[in-house]
């Protein structure tokens, strides 16, 4: 099960890193998504895995650390709201700047004749 | 009375409810009033908590009346209390300032700006890691709405980078925390302290690894070296009073490296003592330099002021990387005087760029401004006081940096670095100010003349630059005092965790 997750977790991660390095403001913001996936099961994995573990005392031999999963929720909220608040930027960014670049400005075209388009 | 702890942060937050409530929303003047007034009651609050700290010293509050460190605390000491106290009189100037007209550009500028002083005065009061994040959170969802303020492309672009870059950095901000949380077991600041010295040692290279997460989370949001690109054309697109409040935003950054690197992995940690120092150290250096080299070669005045803000950041690094107490003490009083003047040149930028015409305040001759004695003598004194020559703050803040270094390699590194930085700064703010004022050709226009609430906003600020220097002893008396108290670790936990020894 460790492997398992801790493979997961770093695939998240991988994923959201390269999609956040991309150029436009999409990918971009489905990498920070797939990020806060990540963070969040990490948060989770930090209170140790375990099956079948009861949070209230004297109800079991195997406990779970209810404090991971408060920490998750806050950082659950607080991600959302964000990611939200990341794609109105984007929008009106599209609008204003007329281009969905992060730059807000293709790069220039004497870098584009360097690397023709396929 | 203890609940007094709690106020700086529920203060403005009910303010901000307050002032979206209709009969007060739909007149500009009665938001204005009451966002200004709050903003006095909370300074009158915190010097009332500064004065209470004084005398009782560390205290805390348990939220919810939990036992610590199992709910969360919010601490204040002499160091919290004191950058509260900065925030708020920071504050009540860039809201003065904003309500001359600027928050009339867009809507909900005086609840954001109070919804970002909670979020700040929560950062600087908290006992707890994660709570630290979640007020990191609303300081920054209220600055970057407030980046936006009154709209335009600059703003738009540089808000993208900011929001995206704080968001990479909340996560690395969340890794950390779950690495200290998985193996000290508990994320309460005094009790990872006394954790952090006892930590097994196939879980120290776990635990380092999370601290130096942390060191660049933090220096993220300090700016320093790496990670400072986005700083200045960030600060320079702003809208004046929020660039003004945002001068306290990398004071942040800083405030955090000392808590956790004095606090938590400080001289008691046993081999993780220390760990961030060698860091620390040369990225502030780098981070002097580049400011200064950035203030020779900015073409604005903004962007000048957004990297004088820069060499002030790498001072104040390199004087927590060395983390003696005189060095601690340089920092408070460092900040309280860099914050405020840096502060107080943005708002003098916006004046004179608005008074220029088309040229604003890019340095290239153009009209002479409309009030060039009033403005050139703000502009002076806070030129001065910047680059750190005798009559003001400036030169008794470099003199403790000095001071606080006095032997070895270190001292001949930081003094050779921070001399020759402010004669950059000093080169870079004549040549500003005599491009601003003297290069000068045709009839100034008498349309923009500053409102007496803006120069009365800059003047408060500039204040307390003055003020620095008349009561040079009692504040560095008091900024010792705080030093000390930071770095009596061993004290603080036996204040919050009455039983040691409990564990979660």
């Amino acid at each position: 099960m460790e492997t398992l997750f801790a493979s997961c977790i770093g695939f998240l991660t991988a994923c959201g890193v390269f999609l956040m390095l991309r150029g436009r403001t999409f990918p971009v913001v489905v990498g920070l998504t797939m990020l806060s996936y990540a963070v969040n099961l990490f948060i989770f994995a930090s209170g140790r895995l375990n099956l079948r573990g009861a949070v209230i005392l004297g109800t079991a031999e195997n406990y779970a650390d209810p404090l991971p999963q408060a920490l998750v929720l806050t950082a659950i909220v607080i991600g959302f709201a964000m990611t939200a608040f990341l794609v109105i930027l984007a929008i009106r960014a599209r609008a204003d700047l007329g281009t969905d670049h992060v730059d807000g400005k293709l790069p220039t075209p004497k870098q584009a004749k360097r690397e023709p388009r396929r | 009375m203890s609940h007094l702890i709690l106020l700086p942060i529920l203060l403005p937050m009910l303010t901000a409810l307050l002032i979206m409530l209709p009969p007060i929303h739909y007149s500009p003047n009665r938001r204005r009033w009451l966002s200004m007034g709050s903003t006095l009651l909370l300074l009158a609050l915190s010097v009332w908590l500064l004065s209470q700290t004084l005398q009782q010293g560390v205290t805390f509050y348990a939220l919810g009346n939990w036992q610590p460190p199992f709910g969360i605390i919010l601490v204040a000491d002499t160091v919290s209390v004191l950058m509260v106290c900065l925030t708020s009189f920071l504050a009540l100037g860039a809201i003065c300032y904003g309500s001359a007209g600027e928050d009339e550009k867009g809507s909900f500028f005086h609840p954001l700006f109070q919804f970002q002083l909670m979020g700040i005065n929560g950062a600087f009061l908290t006992g707890d890691l994660f709570n630290l994040f979640v007020f990191f959170e609303v300081l920054l969802i209220a600055s970057y709405a407030l980046l936006i303020h009154g709209g335009g492309k600059n703003k738009t672009k540089a808000a993208v980078h900011y929001v995206v870059l704080n968001l990479a950095g909340s996560a690395v901000f969340l890794f950390a925390l779950a690495i200290l949380y998985g193996t000290l077991g508990t994320l309460n600041i005094a009790d990872m302290a006394a954790k952090v010295a006892v930590v097994p040692a196939e879980d120290l290279m776990l635990v380092k690894a999370g601290g130096l997460l942390l060191l660049i989370v933090f220096a993220l949001k300090a700016a320093i070296l790496p990670l400072q690109f986005w700083l200045p054309a960030t600060y320079a697109s702003a809208s004046p009073p929020v660039a003004a409040l945002f001068a306290v935003m990398t004071k942040i950054g800083v405030y955090a490296l000392l808590r956790v690197y004095t606090t938590i992995f400080g001289e008691q940690a046993g081999p993780l003592a220390g760990m961030a120092s060698t860091w620390l150290w040369p990225l502030g250096l780098a981070t002097i330099i580049l400011g200064a080299i950035g203030v020779l070669s900015s073409l604005d005045f903004r962007k000048l002021v957004a990297n004088l803000v820069l060499v002030s950041v790498g001072s104040l690094v390199c004087l927590v990387a060395i983390g003696n107490t005189a060095a601690n003490s340089a920092v408070l009083f460092y900040t309280l005087h860099s914050t405020l003047v840096t502060a107080a040149l943005f708002l003098i930028a916006d004046m004179v760029g608005l008074q220029r015409g088309k040229a604003a305040d890019r340095l290239v001759s153009a009209r002479r401004v409309a009030q060039p004695v009033l403005l050139g003598s703000l502009f002076m004194l806070a030129a001065v006081s910047v680059a750190g020559l005798p009559p003001f703050s400036g030169f008794i803040g470099k003199l403790m940096i000095l001071q606080a270094v006095d032997t070895g390699p270190a001292q001949a590194g930081l003094w050779s670095v921070i001399l020759i930085s402010s004669l950059m700064v000093l080169i870079g703010l004549s040549r500003a100010g005599s491009t601003l004022f003297w290069r000068v050709s045709g009839q100034p226009s008498n349309e923009d003349k500053a409102q007496p609430l803006q120069i009365f906003a800059v003047c408060w600020l500039l204040s307390a630059s003055v003020a620095l220097v008349v009561f040079a002893g009692p504040m560095t008396s008091l900024t010792q005092q705080g030093a000390v108290q930071l770095a009596d670790v061993p004290a603080a936990i036996s204040i919050i965790l009455k039983a040691p020894g409990v564990s979660p």
